[in-house]
C-alpha cells in the first residue's frame, strides 16, 4: 500500500532520536572528553604490564588500603546506622534538632579534622597529658594521632552520607516494622538484626559506597597519620619520580579498588530494592518517648558525635584563628592569604563555569535529540565522581602528555610544556571530570520540571535548538544553574587531593595552603582559611538538608 | 488544490508494537479532523509524527504541498505545524504577548506587534497582554496557546487532547470558542480526544483509530449512524447488539425486520439506545413484549433498560416525562425510519473496507 520505501530502520531512529546529529555529537563529544583520563591510565598501565615497576612495599600498601576501608567502613556504619534509628525511633531531647545537626561534620573536610586530631591528640596535646598523669601512660591517646586516627577522622566526617540514607530507610518504614517484629515476640537484639539491619541494607550499602569513594579518593588526610593507601602510593611515585608507567600501575590498582567497592555495593544490596523513599507518602510512626537516664544517653551519644565531629573543632579552629590574629597583627600570612583566597575563587569560578555550561549543553541535548545514544553518553559524563582522585589526576596527566606527544610530532618543540611542571590547565580539566556529576545532576533536577511539551511547543513555533536553550531552557533552569555553580565552585574549593598533584610549583589554593601549614605545625595560621573553607562547605549541606526536607513533607509536629 | 496535510503508509513501530500501522489520510485546506480511539491506539504517535517529534519507520508526511518526512526530513521547527497540548504548555517565564511573539522572531518588530493584537483580538484576550500564564484561568491558558500556535499562520494545527484539563462547565463554552476561531481563519486541524461528544460536535470528520490503523474515517454522521465494525459502533456512543436470522422478508430480530437484505444468514443489528421505541401495551400497538428491569434518570431524558423474553437487554433513552417503574410490561419495536446496522461477524454489512472520500461534500 505504501508507495514510499521504508527511510531507516526504527532501531536506528530510536538510537539517534529526533535527529539533530550536531547536538548528539556534542554530548557524546564531552562523554569522550570526561572519560579520556580514565582511559588513558588503562591504556598507559596496559603498555607498561610488560615492565612491572611495583613499588617494593605494594603488598603493605594494599593491606593498609583494606584495612583502612575496612575501618572507615565499619565506622560510617555504626555511627551512621545507629544515629539514624536513634533520631528516627526516639524522641529524647534536641532529637528534632540533632536529625539536621548530625549532617553537618559533612562540611568538615577531612584533612582540617585531620590536623585538629594531630593537635589534640599529639604527644604534647592536653588528653595526652592528662593520660600521662593519671595512668601513667598515653599509649591509647596518641595513638588517636597515629594510625588509628585516620580511620576515626575519616569516620567522623563521612559517616552523614550512611546517616542521610538510613534514615530514610527508617523513616519510611522502620518504626512500624519494629513494632510489628516486637509484638510478634522478638528480642530488641533479634528484631535489629532480623528486621532493622536487612531493611536499612540497600541504604547502608548505597552510603558505605560513596564513604568508600571518598576514602579511596583521599590521599592528604591519611598522611598526616603516617597511613600508605595505594592512593597515597600513587602521589609519592609521582612527585617523587615523575614516572608514568609507575604512577599509571597504581592507580589502576586504585581503580581495582573502586570497582570493587561498586560491586560489593551491588552484593550488599544483594538485588533488594524496598522503597525506602515511600516516607514522603505517609507520616512516620510516632517515636517511643524515652524517659529517666536513658533519653539523657541518647542526647549525649548524638551530642557528642556532633561535638567530635564538627563543634569542638569549629570552635578550636575560631580560638586559634583569633589568637593567630592578636598575636601576629601584621601577619606574615596576610599577603599569601590574598594570593590563595585569589587562586582558590579563580580555579573554583572556571571549574563551576566550565561544569555548568558541559552540563547545560548535554541535559539540553538530551532533551533535543530524544535517543538514546545522547542519554547513554549523558550517563557516561556523570562517573568521573566515583572514580577516584589519584586516577583522574593521573589520567589527565597521561592525556596531556599524550598531546604533547602529538604536537611534538607535528612540529611544535616540547608540546605544551605542561606535564611535568603541572598546571592550572590541568587542575581544571580534572575538576571538571570530577564535578561534571554534581553539576548535571542540578541542571538535570532543574530540567525536569520543564515538560516536554513545553520544549515542543518551542519547536513548532520555528525556535532552532539554539534558539530554545536560549530563551526557554536557560531561563527556566535558572535556579538549577544557580545550584550547580555554587555546588562545583565550593567544592572545588574544599578540594585538596587533585589539587596537590596536579599543582604547578609555586601555586597555592587555600586548600593546599591549609594542608601545609598543618603539615609543618602551623596549626593557628592554618585555622583562618580552614574555617573560610568550613563556612563554604556548609553551603552545599544546607541545599542536601533542604533537599531531603522537601522530599518529607511529613514533618513530625510533636517533639 | 493541495491538501494541508496529507499522510502516505506511514509506519511507526516501538520495539515490536506497532503504533501506526501504514496509515494514509489526507485534509484538505480548512478541515477539521477528530481523531478518537481507546488510549494506546496511536492517535497520540500520528500526532507526534506530523509534528516531527517522532520519525516515521516508513511512509511519507507531506505538510501544506513539501514532504516533511519521508525521502527528506525536516525539523519539527521548519514544519509549520502548531501545537497545542493538553497542558497548554505556555511558557511560564514570558508575559503572554511575549509567548504568542514567540513564534515570529524572525519578523519585523511592527509586523510582530501587529500580529500579536490581531491573534489577541481573535481570542478575545487583549487585555491579558501584559500578564504572566500563571496569573490566567485555565480556560484563559488554553486560548492564548491557540493564539500562540495561530500566530505563525501554520499549515496544520494539531491539538492533543485541548480541552481535557479544563473543567466540565467550561469545556464546552471553550471548545464552542475554539472552533469559531479554527473556523474564522480557515486552519486545517487536527483535535484529538478520548470523547465521543466532543469528536463528534468539532469534526468535519472523525477519525475512529484501534491498533495503529483508522477504523473509520468519515463525517460525524456516518461514523455514528453507521459504522463500519462493532467496535466502531461500540466506542461512537452506547450500542446492544441483537442477533438476527434470515425470514422471508429479510433479515429480523426479536424486535421485528430489520432489512429486506438476505444477502446473510447469520448477523447482529446494532441498536442504539435512541433507535430503540417503548410502549405501553394497548390497542394498536405492536412490538416485542419486555419488562423494564432498571432506570436511569439523566435530567432531559431517562434511560430505560428491558429485558426481552429472550432474556437480552436492550437500553432505550425516553423524553424526561416518560418514566416506566422497573417491572413495568412494554412493547418494544424499532423507532420508525431507522435502519439499523448490521453486523457479520465484526464488520458491518455492506461497508466498504476503504475509509471515506476525504471532502466533506463528496461525504455527507
Amino acid at each position: 500500500m505504501s508507495t514510499w520505501p521504508s527511510t531507516r530502520s526504527s532501531t536506528r531512529a530510536r538510537f539517534v532520536g529526533t535527529g539533530r546529529p550536531w547536538w548528539s555529537a556534542t554530548v557524546v563529544v564531552i562523554a569522550l572528553v570526561v572519560s579520556v583520563p580514565v582511559l588513558s591510565v588503562l591504556a598507559a598501565a596496559v603498555a607498561s604490564v610488560g615492565s612491572p615497576a611495583w613499588p617494593g612495599d605494594l603488598g603493605e600498601m594494599l593491606l593498609t588500603t583494606v584495612l583502612l576501608l575496612a575501618g572507615v567502613g565499619v565506622g560510617t556504619a555504626l555511627l551512621g546506622v545507629g544515629l539514624a534509628w536513634l533520631v528516627t525511633a526516639y524522641d529524647f531531647p534536641g532529637r528534632r534538632a540533632f536529625s539536621w545537626l548530625l549532617v553537618l561534620p559533612l562540611a568538615m573536610p577531612a584533612y582540617v579534622l585531620g590536623f585538629l586530631f594531630l593537635s589534640t591528640f599529639g604527644a604534647a596535646g592536653g588528653p595526652a597529658r592528662a593520660s600521662r598523669d593519671v595512668f601513667g601512660g598515653s599509649a591509647f591517646v596518641e595513638l588517636l594521632a597515629g594510625r588509628l586516627g585516620a580511620p576515626v577522622v575519616l569516620s567522623l566526617t563521612l559517616y552523614p552520607y550512611v546517616f542521610l540514607l538510613s534514615r530514610a530507610a527508617f523513616r519510611g518504614q522502620g518504626q512500624a516494622t519494629w513494632d510489628a517484629a516486637r509484638m510478634l515476640g522478638a528480642t530488641p537484639w533479634r528484631a535489629f538484626r532480623q528486621v532493622l539491619l536487612p531493611l536499612a541494607r540497600p541504604a547502608l550499602a548505597g552510603g558505605l559506597a560513596v564513604v568508600m569513594m571518598e576514602t579511596l579518593t583521599d590521599f592528604a588526610t591519611v598522611q598526616y597519620f603516617g597511613v600508605r593507601t595505594v592512593s597515597v602510593g600513587v602521589y609519592l611515585t609521582w612527585k617523587g619520580s615523575f614516572d608514568f608507567a609507575s604512577a599509571a600501575q597504581l592507580s589502576v590498582l586504585v581503580l581495582v579498588f573502586a570497582v570493587m567497592v561498586l560491586a560489593g555495593e551491588r552484593i550488599l544490596r544483594g538485588g533488594a530494592r524496598y522503597d525506602s523513599r515511600g516516607g514522603g507518602q505517609r507520616p512516620p510512626a510516632a517515636p517511643h518517648v524515652l524517659t529517666g537516664a536513658s533519653r539523657w544517653w541518647a542526647f549525649a551519644a548524638a551530642a557528642s558525635v556532633l561535638a567530635a565531629g564538627f563543634l569542638l573543632p569549629v570552635v578550636q579552629l575560631l580560638w586559634w584563628a583569633v589568637s593567630a590574629t592578636l598575636a601576629d597583627s601584621s601577619s606574615l600570612s596576610t599577603g599569601r592569604f590574598a594570593t590563595n583566597l585569589t587562586n582558590s575563587a579563580v580555579m573554583a569560578a572556571l571549574a563551576a563555569v566550565a561544569c555548568v555550561g558541559l552540563a547545560l549543553l548535554v541535559t539540553h541535548g538530551v532533551r533535543v535529540t530524544g535517543g538514546r545514544l545522547a542519554r547513554g553518553a549523558a550517563q557516561l559524563t556523570t562517573f568521573g565522581y566515583a572514580v577516584p582522585g589519584a586516577v583522574i589526576g593521573i589520567g589527565v596527566l597521561v592525556s596531556f602528555a599524550a598531546v604533547d606527544g602529538w604536537l611534538e610530532a607535528l612540529g611544535v618543540p616540547g608540546g605544551t610544556g605542561l606535564v611535568v611542571t603541572g598546571s592550572v590547565l590541568g587542575i581544571l580539566a580534572s575538576y571538571v571530570v570530577r564535578f561534571l556529576a554534581p553539576a548535571y545532576q542540578a541542571v538535570d533536577a532543574s530540567f525536569a520540571t520543564i515538560s516536554a511539551s513545553v520544549t515542543n511547543s518551542a519547536f513548532s513555533l520555528g525556535a532552532s535548538p539554539m534558539r530554545v536553550l536560549r530563551r526557554v531552557h536557560l531561563p527556566l533552569s535558572r535556579s538549577g544553574i544557580a545550584v550547580a555553580l555554587v555546588l562545583v565552585a565550593v567544592d572545588a574549593v574544599k578540594e585538596l587531593p587533585l589539587v596537590l598533584l596536579l599543582r604547578p610549583f609555586g601555586f597555592t589554593t587555600l586548600s593546599v595552603w591549609v594542608y601545609e601549614l598543618a603539615n609543618e605545625n602551623f596549626w593557628e595560621q592554618a585555622a583562618l582559611p580552614a574555617l573560610l573553607i568550613v563556612a563554604l562547605a556548609i553551603v552545599p549541606v544546607w541545599f542536601l538538608v533542604r533537599q531531603v526536607r522537601l522530599a518529607e513533607p511529613h514533618q513530625q509536629v510533636t517533639s | 488544490m493541495t491538501d494541508a496535510l496529507r499522510i502516505d503508509g506511514v509506519t511507526k513501530s516501538y520495539g515490536d508494537t506497532p503504533a501506526v500501522c501504514d496509515l494514509d489520510l489526507s485534509m484538505p485546506q480548512g478541515e477539521i479532523l477528530a481523531l478518537i480511539g481507546p488510549s494506546g491506539c496511536g492517535k497520540s504517535t500520528l500526532l507526534r509524527l506530523i509534528a516531527g517529534l517522532e520519525r516515521p519507520d516508513s511512509g511519507a508526511v507531506t505538510v501544506g504541498g513539501r514532504v516533511v518526512a519521508g525521502p527528506s526530513w525536516v525539523p519539527p521547527e521548519q514544519r509549520r505545524v502548531g501545537l497545542v497540548f493538553q497542558e497548554h504548555a505556555l511558557f511560564p517565564h514570558l508575559r503572554v504577548g511575549d509567548n504568542i511573539r514567540f513564534g515570529l522572531a524572525d519578523r519585523p518588530r511592527a509586523e510582530q506587534d501587529a500580529r500579536v493584537r490581531e491573534v489577541l483580538d481573535l481570542v478575545h484576550l487583549s487585555h491579558v497582554a501584559d500578564r504572566y500564564p500563571h496569573e490566567l484561568s485555565g480556560g484563559e491558558q488554553q486560548r492564548v496557546a491557540l493564539a500562540r500556535a495561530l500566530a505563525p499562520r501554520p499549515a496544520v494545527v494539531l491539538m492533543d487532547e485541548p480541552f481535557s484539563s479544563l473543567d466540565e462547565s467550561l469545556r464546552a463554552r471553550v471548545r464552542a470558542d475554539t472552533v469559531d476561531v479554527l473556523r474564522a481563519t480557515g486552519t486545517t486541524a487536527v483535535l484529538v480526544t478520548h470523547d465521543q461528544t466532543e469528536a463528534l460536535a468539532v469534526g468535519d470528520r472523525v477519525g475512529v483509530m484501534r491498533e495503529g490503523v483508522i477504523e473509520q474515517l468519515g463525517t460525524p454522521v456516518e461514523v455514528f449512524e453507521r459504522p463500519v465494525s462493532r467496535f466502531v459502533a461500540s466506542f461512537m456512543g452506547d450500542a446492544d447488539f441483537l442477533p438476527a436470522s434470515l425470514v422471508e422478508e429479510g433479515l429480523a430480530c426479536e424486535l421485528g425486520l430489520v432489512t429486506v437484505r438476505r444477502d446473510t444468514a447469520q448477523a447482529e443489528i446494532v441498536l442504539r439506545p435512541h433507535e430503540v421505541s417503548l410502549k405501553l401495551p394497548g390497542p394498536g400497538v405492536h412490538g416485542a413484549p419486555a419488562v423494564v428491569t432498571h432506570v436511569e434518570y439523566h435530567g432531559a431524558f431517562v434511560l430505560h433498560t428491558v429485558r426481552l423474553a429472550s432474556g437480552r437487554t436492550v437500553r432505550s433513552w425516553q423524553p424526561h416525562s416518560v418514566r416506566y417503574p422497573v417491572g413495568t410490561e412494554v412493547l418494544v419495536s424499532i423507532v420508525l425510519g431507522i435502519i439499523p446496522s448490521v453486523l457479520v461477524g465484526e464488520r458491518t454489512l455492506g461497508a466498504s473496507p476503504a475509509t471515506s472520500p476525504p471532502t466533506p461534500a463528496a461525504a455527507g
